[in-house]
């Protein structure tokens, strides 16, 4: 076992548990056990929203995936990553002060409190929070499979062994500190990503000689690597182009992500998480891409895009800060995950449960179920990346691009469109979702852009369409919730 | 809707509906300057390139002072275009 490494990997899940004890304090004295666990009673910063808004969206693709695919294909994909920046402002500013306000108003603690309050309809709350249970669990699954590879491959534990460890570190501390303890632990994480990419960047570009020569030995191996047309001149513009919708402006439509617009203590909060966000995302999407592609001239040969990362570190850096670095793709997979298990425990209790199953039930009996949901769902998740099963696997594929196609719509125009109802939110949800499953096994990547462009257009279509044929028929509910929402 | 709907809208929904907008004008300016840069310097055959501080100047324009060009623009716009407003309820009427 390589003690350098594994070492500082270890301080950081110490830290990490000491912050879920921190948190379980604020759950233990709060008089609201919901807002206080699903939300963290709206208190965060803009420091802690910033962090906790990039973390959780930054996954094992931001630090692994994508810089394995930036060595092979060049600088067009760090161009291609650029559009992530996006994320950063678009979402904080476009979901902004009025999901905020709405969300007080109507005391939401979920995405789905939400929709449910603006469409007030039965069938958008079960299509949604079914959307968000099975799609988010399967994003999830995958996420703690790559979790325990990178634990696998530092330490040489077996795979079930990374697993556990991975397991059981997650789940402690969400279920003892709730949202307050994965806000907390994100900005932790999303601080060690920040400096991670930057010392792994510095270090490639000395071990590679200097920019100019990375660059030059890079243009001698394939000119193509260093335009923005990809090594195999396969990236053409409206493709790339098109990933803005994917990972740019759509990510407003996932709810791990929208449920952090409404957490947010003050407005001053929110203005300095834009800033701070949007600053962060750009360092590390450039940062972890850019190493990605500088990693080809100083690691030649490397198959498996996925290890590029890990190799790179241990190359170019010292034991220890070996160590300190790769926790950056590790706290990057954890901070992912402890917001997908949060945000599915949510869906179960607090949208499925307290308004289908049980309206009335009482406080403690929510805490209690609250905390062990949590707990199941981890241990299912956990059985479940034993041996992913098909399945699952499957469903991941959709998990990001299904749920923008279904949620960017009656989120968006829940907000800023008065006549959109609750006709609108079904078919953009039906049209979203089934769309994307379509164009993904007959079409994919249809007129050249990214498979989810056209159900996003469609779903926007439909939401349209079908709130406009149906305005009569929604008419005193529509004055209702403007009442609730739009009323000063 | 009608001029009484009008009236009796949360004021504070006026800032945010414009603040909505202003993330809309950021992204569509960020997309302009990114695809403008890197395929107006980046289409040429590669032995024509320039460089700039060693990268292509197409990914350094797009990729490198095009962020930092928006990490201005957020600042400026958060600094100067949105306004700070209570977000909890006053009073409960």
């Amino acid at each position: 076992m390589n003690w350098g490494v594994v070492i500082p990997l270890l301080l950081f899940l110490v830290i990490i548990f000491f912050i879920g004890f921190y948190a379980s304090k604020y759950l233990k004295s709060s008089t609201d056990f919901l807002q206080e666990y699903f939300l963290g009673s709206r208190q965060l910063g803009g420091f802690i929203l910033a962090m906790t808004m990039v973390a959780t969206y930054g996954s094992a693709s931001s630090f692994v995936g994508g810089p394995g695919v930036a060595y092979t294909v060049g600088l067009g994909w760090v161009l291609l990553s650029m559009t992530q920046l996006a994320t950063g402002y678009f979402v904080l500013s476009v979901l902004g002060k009025k999901f905020a306000i709405m969300a007080r108003k109507i005391r939401a603690v979920t995405l789905v409190d939400f929709l449910r309050e603006r469409y007030q309809s039965k069938w958008v709350v079960i299509l949604s929070a079914a959307s968000i249970i099975i799609f988010l669990f399967s994003a999830m699954a995958a996420q703690w499979v790559g979790g325990a590879r990178l634990i696998e491959s530092f330490t040489g534990l077996s795979y079930t062994a990374a697993l556990f460890i991975f397991a059981v570190s997650v789940l402690v501390y969400v279920i003892i500190g709730g949202f307050r303890a994965v806000a907390i632990t994100d900005t932790v994480q999303g601080v060690i990503m920040f400096f991670g990419t930057m010392i792994i960047l510095i270090g490639t570009i000395i071990v590679g000689g200097g920019i100019e020569n990375i660059i030059s030995d890079l243009a001698a191996e394939n000119p193509d690597l260093i335009s923005p047309y990809g090594a195999d001149r396969s990236l053409t513009p409206v493709y790339v182009s098109s990933f803005w919708i994917l990972v740019g402006v759509g990510v407003v439509g996932l709810p791990q992500v929208a449920v952090r617009a409404m957490s947010y203590k003050s407005s001053r909060g929110m203005h300095r998480a834009l800033i701070i966000g949007t600053v962060v995302v750009g360092v590390i999407m450039l940062g972890m891409h850019l190493t990605g592609v500088f990693a080809r001239p100083v690691l030649p040969g490397i198959e498996v895009g996925d290890t590029v990362m890990p190799r790179i570190a241990m190359e170019v850096l010292p034991a220890w800060l070996a160590g300190i670095v790769l926790a950056a793709p590790m706290a990057a997979i954890m901070s992912t995950v402890d917001s997908l298990l949060l945000l599915v425990s949510s869906a179960v209790v607090k949208d499925v449960y307290m308004n289908y199953v049980n309206p009335e039930a009482s406080a403690k009996k929510v805490k209690r179920l609250s905390i062990s949901v949590t707990a199941i769902i981890g241990i299912l998740v956990f059985a479940m990346a034993i041996q992913p099963p098909d399945l699952l696997i499957w469903l991941n594929l959709f998990a990001f691009g299904g749920l923008e196609a279904a949620f960017i719509w009656p989120v968006i125009m829940g907000l800023y469109w008065k006549k959109g109802n609750a006709s609108g939110a079904i078919a953009s949800i039906l049209t979203g979702v089934g769309s994307y499953i379509l164009f993904h096994s007959f079409m994919p990547q249809a007129l050249g852009m990214h498979t989810v462009v056209l159900p996003v257009l469609l779903s926007l279509l439909a939401y349209i369409l079908f709130s406009l044929l149906t305005v009569k028929r929604h008419e005193t509910i529509q004055e209702q919730v403007f009442q609730k929402l739009w009323s000063a | 809707m009608n001029q009484q709907e009008k009236r009796m809208e949360d004021p504070r929904y006026k800032i945010a509906n414009k603040e909505a907008l202003i993330g809309v004008a950021l992204v569509v300016v960020n997309f302009i300057l990114w695809y403008g840069f890197a395929y107006g310097l980046g289409s040429g055959p590669v032995e024509e390139y320039d460089y700039i501080f060693g990268f292509p100047a197409w990914f350094f324009y797009s990729c490198i002072a095009v962020t930092v060009f928006i990490f201005l623009l957020v600042i400026f716009a958060v600094k100067f275009l949105f306004k700070e407003v209570p977000l909890d309820e006053e009073d409960e009427k």
